[in-house]
């Protein structure tokens, strides 16, 4: 008995043939390539990710779904990204796609006519792309940035660092936030001729992706290459955007993944005498699980679809997606720690080694926790904009 | 404005001009509720009066009191209803269950006898389902009803049965054979959700249980029944436990044959749920949701300031909102089979699991909000609302528990939907 819930939140989905037919394509070509060995192969490589695959990735015509189709993309939006990236999760397929995504979103938004058609083209035809975004300190508060760029005639000369910069040694072309004058701006890096040791590996948790460091001191560029003023706070508005859709859709596929790694264990285990997922002890919790996925799929689906609305509509329509992106990362982030902590703990003393694939998933989630903020930094903002009276 | 519009504001004028006043007691929060003839008689008034302006049962054909409307005038009604908070209509068990079940597969005689009185709020119903000692398990049921000439006798006991002193009819589950031949339920006939029987077995030993029980509407005011109030954790009245002591009904009671009545009692169940449609419309229960306790946090105190600027509540209140918003969402990707291809039964068989328990906490923590005012209890001067917040916390554990207990649906989401081994 489901009486009508008073809420002023729009429960909208909408989901296309066309969405469909994309997300069967992208569940099957990930299961496809990317088994749990070929993602256990590439943990300890250099790149992190098969070039060769990134090929067919563009074949598809993936990279540049967001890009128009003046620019050699298929002309739909971010939102439809959505389904690539969960199956990506689900099967821990690592990619620079994320990273060029949000590159894209940001060149999308505050890119000039000039910068579009430089490297928009380029994007949708293989080439990548990333964000640097985050500062030592850690916080996710995108436009407090000590990295700053001072403009002297025709030049731009950078200072300081970034870091958590994903896919940064096989980017083509970042997009850095300075301060510049007080303000934010983005700086559209070319990596090509950057003096060796301008891009340092970091150590993360997430062994499947690639994270840099940026050391800006010294480098110069044309002061054209600077995104300012409006359009460098709205490209870090759609790169944010883009950053919640992708690690929230990421996640959705990540605790199907770990739960399938769950229920699999627990239908094969015996204990006492009994297979293992008899006890109620972990039956339970694992149907937790399967509540957090169906929730997390929801709020997913939900936001691409506001997104993909408001693509047509216009910026107006951003308000509503931007509550319901920082609802499915909130969501997203905690049910796939969830998922993936408890998978740890239901494997046993094989959960504890580095063979079972539970950690892969434990090590994603704590990834994307973080990323673009975690769920209790998702909550306030949200109290700011759902509890104002 | 088209003709939709037009309506939507016609029936918000009406209810705005027509709701009944507060009244000077605290109201039920559902039918399951109602515990004394004040509160029956105030719900029962407004049903009728609803009813008789033509806002109920607005689809159902207008031969047997209906409006003979499409749905999408009903739906706009009680949408109206919910948002203008009107109070809910009594006869829950005859608008969503006994009236859609009547109208789907009983007799044109059963149509014209019993659909009127069930819209116009006469004849209450109940339902007599669950026995005392069954718990969970509605399949086991041991109530016995033995046909004699043109009579059923009925022996046995019934329990949980909402407003049984109230009610004229129920609609009963009863066994007429006790050993009879194997056979297995259809598939079709497996509860999917709701308040939904929970053995999750629907074939193998079991089956041989579910053959031999069958569906009558009975009426309750015959010689051999009888019913006993059950005072709740509340306090509170409410359910009844209904005894049949060589209660004779006549044979025109049975539904369908003997024998079908499990298969009956799972497409009363699928009403229920309001998956598929049906019912009389308006609302079931008093709805308190999180938009109430927002603003219970807006009117409470945490040192000195509203609760409501207090950081950690507003970590618990949007919690909250998102696990409301993606219970909301999930209903609505529900309609999407190509968003639910993985696994079709999530959403239905989780529904009651993760609805019944985020109410529960929601209210526990709605009494955490009042401060040191979260002790007091209905009848205290100074309760906040009157006492409904500790209340409503307390009759939580009615859908937590009733139609199966979280743990049962629990293993049902973990055996039906992931493919968990049983117990």
């Amino acid at each position: 008995m489901s009486d009508p819930t008073l809420s002023p939140l729009s429960t909208r989905i909408n989901f296309s043939d066309e969405q469909a037919m994309l997300q069967d394509s992208a569940v099957a070509f990930c299961r496809e390539h990317s088994p749990s060995l070929t993602v256990r192969g590439l943990l300890t490589s250099e790149a992190g990710f098969d070039r060769g695959l990134w090929q067919e990735i563009t074949q598809l015509g993936w990279n540049g779904i967001a890009v128009p189709e003046r620019f050699g993309g298929s002309g739909l939006s971010l939102g439809h990204t959505a389904v690539i990236a969960e199956p990506m999760g689900r099967h821990l397929l690592a990619t620079p796609f994320a990273s060029t995504q949000l590159a894209i979103q940001g060149l999308l938004a505050g890119g000039s006519q000039a910068q579009q058609a430089a490297w928009l083209p380029r994007l949708a035809g293989g080439g990548i792309a990333s964000v640097a975004l985050f500062e030592d300190d850690g916080d996710w508060d995108l436009t407090r940035l000590q990295a700053r760029a001072s403009v002297v005639g025709g030049s731009a000369t950078l200072q300081g660092n970034k870091t958590l910069v994903t896919d940064g040694a096989v980017a083509d072309v970042l997009l850095v936030s300075v301060a510049l004058d007080g303000a934010p701006a983005l700086a559209v890096l070319p990596t090509a001729g950057l003096p060796s040791g301008t891009l340092q590996r970091e150590t993360i948790i997430d062994e499947t992706r690639r994270c840099h460091r940026l050391l800006l001191d010294g480098l110069t560029l044309p002061a054209e290459a600077l995104i300012t003023g409006d359009a460098a706070l709205a490209a870090l508005r759609a790169i944010h955007r883009a950053g919640l859709l992708l690690a929230s859709a990421e996640a959705a596929g990540g605790i199907a993944g770990v739960l399938d790694v769950v229920v699999d264990y627990l239908n094969t285990r015996s204990a006492f005498g009994r297979k293992i997922g008899s006890y109620q002890g972990l039956k339970h919790p694992a149907a937790d699980m399967l509540v957090g996925l169906e929730r997390t799929r929801s709020h997913v689906a939900h936001a691409a679809t506001l997104l993909v609305d408001a693509a047509d509509a216009g910026t107006g329509a951003l308000a509503e997606a931007d509550i319901a992106l920082r609802m499915a990362k909130a969501e997203a982030g905690d049910s796939f720690v969830f998922a993936s902590d408890r998978a740890v703990q239901f494997h046993g003393g094989f959960g504890f080694t580095y063979d079972c694939d539970a950690q892969l998933y434990l090590r994603r989630a704590l990834w994307l926790q973080p990323w673009f903020g975690d769920a209790a930094h998702q909550r306030q903002q949200l109290a700011d904009a759902l509890l104002a009276a | 404005m088209n003709e939709l519009e037009t309506f939507r504001q016609e029936v918000a004028d009406w209810l705005q001009a027509n709701r009944p006043p507060t009244p000077d007691f605290l109201l039920p929060e559902s039918f399951m509720e109602v515990g004394t003839d004040p509160q029956f008689h105030y719900l029962r008034d407004w049903q009728r009066k609803v009813y008789q302006a033509g806002y109920l049962g607005m689809t159902w054909p207008t031969a047997y009191g209906g409006g003979g409307r499409p749905q999408a005038f009903q739906d706009i009604a009680t949408a109206e209803m919910a948002r203008l908070k009107v109070p809910f209509f009594p006869n829950t068990i005859g608008l969503f269950w006994a009236g859609p079940l009547i109208l789907a597969i009983g007799t044109e005689e059963q149509k014209r006898r019993f659909i009127p009185g069930i819209l116009s709020g006469d004849d209450i119903w109940c339902q007599g389902f669950s026995e005392p000692d069954q718990g969970s398990d509605l399949a086991n049921a041991q109530t016995r009803a033995v046909r004699d000439g043109d009579d059923y006798v009925i022996n046995g006991a019934k329990i949980w049965t909402s407003l049984g002193s109230h009610a004229k009819y129920m609609i009963l589950l009863a066994r007429t054979d006790p050993q009879p031949a194997p056979g297995r339920p259809k598939a079709a006939d497996a509860p999917s959700g709701g308040r939904a029987p929970q053995s999750g077995d629907l074939g193998g030993s079991r089956s041989k249980r579910y053959a031999g029980l069958s569906y009558f509407l009975i009426p309750m005011q015959v010689p051999g029944i009888s019913t006993t109030p059950i005072r709740k954790l509340t306090g509170e009245f409410g359910f009844t436990q209904t005894f049949f002591d060589n209660a004779r009904v006549p044979a025109s009671c049975l539904m369908g044959k003997e024998g079908e009545g499990w298969a009956i009692a799972m497409k009363t169940l699928t009403f229920e749920r309001g998956a598929s449609g049906g019912q009389a419309g308006g609302l079931t229960r008093m709805a308190l949701g999180i938009g109430d306790v927002i603003e219970l946090a807006r009117r409470s105190r945490r040192n000195g300031r509203p609760a409501i600027d207090d950081p950690f509540i507003r970590d618990q209140l949007v919690r909250f909102q998102i696990e409301a918003q993606g219970d909301r969402l999930c209903n609505e990707r529900g309609r999407f089979p190509a968003l639910c291809s993985e696994r079709p039964d999530a959403i239905p068989l989780s529904n009651k699991l993760r609805l019944s328990e985020h109410n529960r906490r929601l209210y526990q923590f709605a009494l955490t909000l009042q401060g040191a005012n979260g002790a007091r209890w209905v009848g205290d001067a100074h309760a906040v609302d009157g006492g409904l917040w500790p209340r409503s916390y307390l009759n939580a554990f009615a859908s937590t528990i009733g139609g199966g207990p979280s743990q049962i649906q629990a293993n049902i989401v973990g055996e039906r939907v992931l493919g968990l081994p049983k117990d």
